[in-house]
């Protein structure tokens, strides 16, 4: 089969750890990215790529999703009855969130009272996505301590009064939020039970099964999961159609944003889950396709450079509260630094050289000198440069030697600052490039140890979603007073890789992936907040 | 300057615009600790949506004999914002403990204007309908309880009301601030890491003579300088400028400015204890420590001291000015770091006893950081 290859297979230094998880996946499987600007899809066969698909996404999303799929299918003459899995990463719930389409309202209620009456739901919400959600709030007694004693009884009463009052309202999508929820679910899932007994045809987003510590962030997610429910669950019913004309028989899952993957049924009940799934299989994407586990991750688009890191074969997360359509929340985000630098970025010389942030993005194939358009591009300066054969070399044979001398160095100096923003210590690390854009990189960056471009790069995205693994997450505070340090680390421990399992991941290949240990501040020597993440390969039967 | 605040007459209000420019002021002035103040915001702008805005006055403007009672949150600030106040909590901390000294609260006023504690007053000045002195007891932030001007110059901290969000209250009454700090953080334990607390009760008289006046304005004025510098491009400038202009922490400098290179941690006795090393980024070899017990506490280059408390020692990121707490410190971050004096009363020598260098188990002696320029280069 023929793979569009602008960025070439070059590896520089040798990735000693090739392909060496690949062997743990030895399926057949199609990986689908669908993100604002193209849909990709990638047909593997165990380590095998046996086609590459990418088109512009379209108006109609899922009709674009499903040529994708039919492409591969064709290119790899695999019959769709062999395919034993389909994942698929989207912004689909991020967009539609942020663009205030297609939502529903929400009833929230938050379990709490007496404390927390000084801080409402939705009080930092912008108006505009207010009116769309409603403000339909219910505050009962309920909630817990850090320490996982109640605050106050569960005004159950109060609860099923609330969802008479939605009954009423027409209102469908539920949020439940309760304090300290993280330590302790028990009143959440109460007060799940009883709206669903009042109200047979709702969809009820607990927050605990989302968030983290953060009362506010947690809810907001709920609350946001909850207004998105519909969606998601129009969403996967469609896609579950189409895989079935298709004749495609296996399941389907999506990921989400740590790179692990959710059923299509999970994603019908959290699409929120999904929200930074796009830079998250590109990274997860690069670290298969590269073999590495600890590296750092340089995708290069048209317009941006993002840079994130790998760190055991998964993305480091973000610890800063991130906002989505102008509301906080604290989603497992990976942490990633963005530049104004790709391969169509505009250079200017006045005095200093520049490049970015401006540039001609998808015009790029119009515009840039080599194919002969007017603007001097990062990607003539990588042609004049002779780091890629792309276009008409001839149009950028006359640039003065200097201007790509400089060029192609500030284009260098700029990933090196973000690489060094991005690193955690001062001991080099491998990079990896992916991404249409990186063939403007092509010499040694400062803090890294080799610069690998692995084969197949431009679709890393949707390699990235076609290896994802499956997770679970636990992160609770714990008194040592109460108990031993030893006794919390694996009870924490424990509780990820059972939320693993429950996830759907194969016993045997569940490892503790990410462990973080944060004491509370201004407190004597007690209380300490405990992160754990499990994951493992998925499970087929 | 007071441009955004509103002035009617010669009244000045604090709205709720105001409120994201005083709570990024009050992290600036937290130094590092003190308590991210976004809950404490939103706590803000629910009451003063319901309540209205709180008037503010000056000290001078206080009868001698008027009743002012502080408010604050005690606790653990990672507490806070899972479990945030009622605010009945708040009003019944400064009602029990009128009650208890047998009078009328008159004006409420803050006790730390770093962190979140700049906030909570402004939700209890809002809620009670009483305005709020513009003033406090440090004019940035600190650890523990006794270390505010009133304890210095003999003001007893106690009675203190501490309440949590079941306004089950605890009272206590001890014979100096430091025992008072051990009691109080022992109850705040047992009732959730999150308290509400009234305690310094004061006459019109001893807050005249012995607050950091005018703190509340100046923690605007730090965030205000910060937000109208960021739109014009150079927000650090804009605060040293800020800060030039201002009685107390006109003797600022950038006393670094380079990339975080490492960063240790830990908790000893409920304090985050630690310190954060710094290289430059001018290619040049020199190398900051920063230590820090919540607050950052001294900011030492190449070994020798260049700032120390209680003068100001404050990280902000290099390019927008941003405030950092040292639990956000992150490795390879660009940052700055500015020092600045603190208010005259506060580095007397019966203060530096309370919170000065030894206090906090430094060796050093106090020195103004306007002084170390003199003392040879830094």
């Amino acid at each position: 089969m023929d793979v569009p290859n602008c960025c070439g297979a070059e590896i520089y230094g040798c990735p000693k750890l090739l392909f060496r998880y690949l062997e743990d996946i030895a399926i057949i499987r199609i990986g689908v990215d669908v993100g604002g600007t193209n849909t990709d899809a990638v047909l593997m066969d165990g380590n095998d790529v046996k086609a590459v698909y990418k088109a512009p996404t379209g108006k109609n999303v899922d009709e674009g999703i499903m040529a994708a799929v039919r492409n591969v299918l064709n290119m790899s003459r695999v019959a769709a009855g062999d395919i034993q899995a389909v994942m698929m990463g989207t912004t689909r719930f991020t967009n539609a969130f942020v663009e205030r389409k297609h939502l529903q309202e929400v009833g929230v209620i938050r379990l709490a009272l007496p404390a927390t009456r000084g801080v409402p739901p939705m009080i930092d919400w912008p108006d505009d996505i207010a009116a769309v959600i409603g403000k339909h709030h219910y505050m009962v007694a309920g909630g817990y301590e850090f320490d996982g004693t109640p605050i106050s009884r569960l005004d159950e009463k109060a609860i099923a009064s609330a969802a008479k009052d939605m009954q009423t309202k027409g209102i469908r999508k539920v949020a439940v939020s309760g304090v300290f929820s993280p330590v302790n679910s028990a009143m959440e899932e109460r007060a799940g039970e009883i709206v669903l007994n009042e109200l047979e045809d709702a969809s009820v987003t607990l927050s605990s099964h989302i968030g983290r510590i953060g009362l506010l962030e947690r809810e907001n997610a709920a609350i946001i999961n909850a207004s998105l429910t519909g969606l998601s669950a129009t969403f996967v019913a469609s896609f579950e159609r189409a895989l079935a004309r298709l004749k495609i028989r296996a399941p389907f899952y999506i990921s989400q944003n740590d790179g692990t993957l959710m059923s299509a049924e999970f994603v019908g009940k959290y699409p929120v889950l999904t929200f930074a799934s796009g830079p998250t299989n590109s990274i997860r994407g690069a670290a298969y396709l590269s073999g590495l586990k600890d590296a750092l991750v340089v995708d290069i688009g048209g317009t941006t450079t993002d840079i994130g890191v790998l760190v055991n074969g998964f993305p480091r997360e973000s610890g800063v509260s991130m906002d989505v359509g102008s509301v906080r929340t604290n989603f497992r985000m990976p942490d990633i630094l963005s530049v104004g630098l790709g391969g169509g970025s505009l250079v200017s010389r006045n005095g200093k050289v520049r490049v970015g942030p401006r540039s001609v993005g998808y015009r790029l194939v119009e515009q840039a000198r080599v194919f002969g358009g007017k603007q001097l591009t990062a990607t003539d300066i990588a042609v004049a440069a002779g780091f890629v054969e792309v276009g008409n070399p001839d149009a950028v044979a006359n640039l003065a030697e200097s201007l790509v001398r400089e060029t192609a160095n500030a284009m260098h100096r700029t990933v090196e600052e973000c690489v060094d923003r991005m690193k955690t210590s001062a001991q080099p690390l491998p990079l990896i490039l992916v991404g249409g854009g990186s063939i403007l990189i092509r010499e040694h960056i400062a803090g890294t140890n080799e610069v690998v471009v692995p084969q197949h790069a431009q679709v890393a995205n949707a390699i990235g979603a076609s290896i994802a693994q499956v997770g679970g997450e636990i992160n609770k505070v714990y008194s040592y007073e109460q108990v031993t340090r030893e006794e919390a680390v694996k009870s924490a421990q424990a509780e990820a890789a059972n939320q693993a399992r429950n996830a759907g991941a194969d016993e045997n290949s569940i490892e503790i992936i990410d462990f973080e240990e944060l004491p509370l501040a201004y407190m004597p020597g007690s209380a300490v907040r405990i992160r754990a993440k499990a994951a493992g390969e998925l499970r087929l039967c | 300057m007071l441009n955004v605040a509103e002035t009617t007459g010669r009244s000045l209000f604090i709205t709720t615009a105001d409120l994201e420019d005083l709570a990024q002021g009050a992290a600036f002035l937290g130094t590092g600790g003190g308590g991210d103040p976004y809950i404490g915001r939103l706590m803000a702008k629910h009451a003063i949506e319901e309540y209205g805005a709180p008037e503010i006055i000056e000290a001078s403007e206080l009868d001698d004999d008027a009743t002012v009672l502080p408010a604050a949150m005690l606790g653990a600030p990672t507490v806070l914002v899972e479990k945030a106040a009622s605010g009945e909590d708040i009003d019944y901390s400064i009602k029990r403990l009128a009650q208890l000294i047998g009078k009328q609260a008159d004006a409420i006023m803050p006790i730390e204007i770093g962190g979140i504690n700049s906030v909570i007053p402004v939700v209890a000045a809002a809620r009670l309908g009483l305005p709020l002195v513009n003033c406090d007891g440090m004019g940035r932030a600190f650890p523990e309880l006794q270390m505010v001007t009133f304890n210095v110059f003999g003001v007893p901290a106690t009675p203190a009301v501490i309440v949590d969000e079941r306004l089950e209250t605890v009272i206590v009454e001890t014979n100096d601030g430091k025992r008072a700090e051990d009691l109080i953080r022992a109850a705040a334990i047992r009732m959730g890491l999150s308290v509400m607390i009234s305690c310094y009760p004061m006459n019109g008289r001893q807050v005249k003579q012995y607050a950091v006046k005018g703190t509340l304005t100046l923690a605007l004025g730090v965030g205000r300088a910060l937000s109208q510098g960021r739109k014009e491009g150079e927000p650090i400038e804009a605060l040293l400028e800020y800060l030039r202009s201002t009685e107390y922490y006109n003797h600022c400098k950038v006393l670094f400015d380079g990339k975080i290179t490492d960063l240790r941690r830990e908790t000893t006795g409920g304090f985050s204890m630690g310190h954060c090393e710094l290289a430059a980024l001018d290619g040049s070899e020199r190398r900051m420590t920063v230590l820090f017990q919540n607050e950052n506490l001294v900011a030492r280059v190449g070994g020798k001291t260049v700032a120390v408390v209680p003068d100001l020692i404050c990280i902000v990121d290099r390019e927008t000015g941003r405030p950092v707490t040292v639990e956000a410190l992150k490795y390879g971050q660009r940052v700055k770091v500015i020092g600045t004096s603190a208010a005259p009363i506060m580095r007397r020598p019966e203060s530096l006893a309370v919170f000065g260098p030894q206090a906090f188990g430094l060796e050093e002696e106090f020195i103004p950081i306007e002084e170390f320029g003199e003392r040879g280069r830094i």
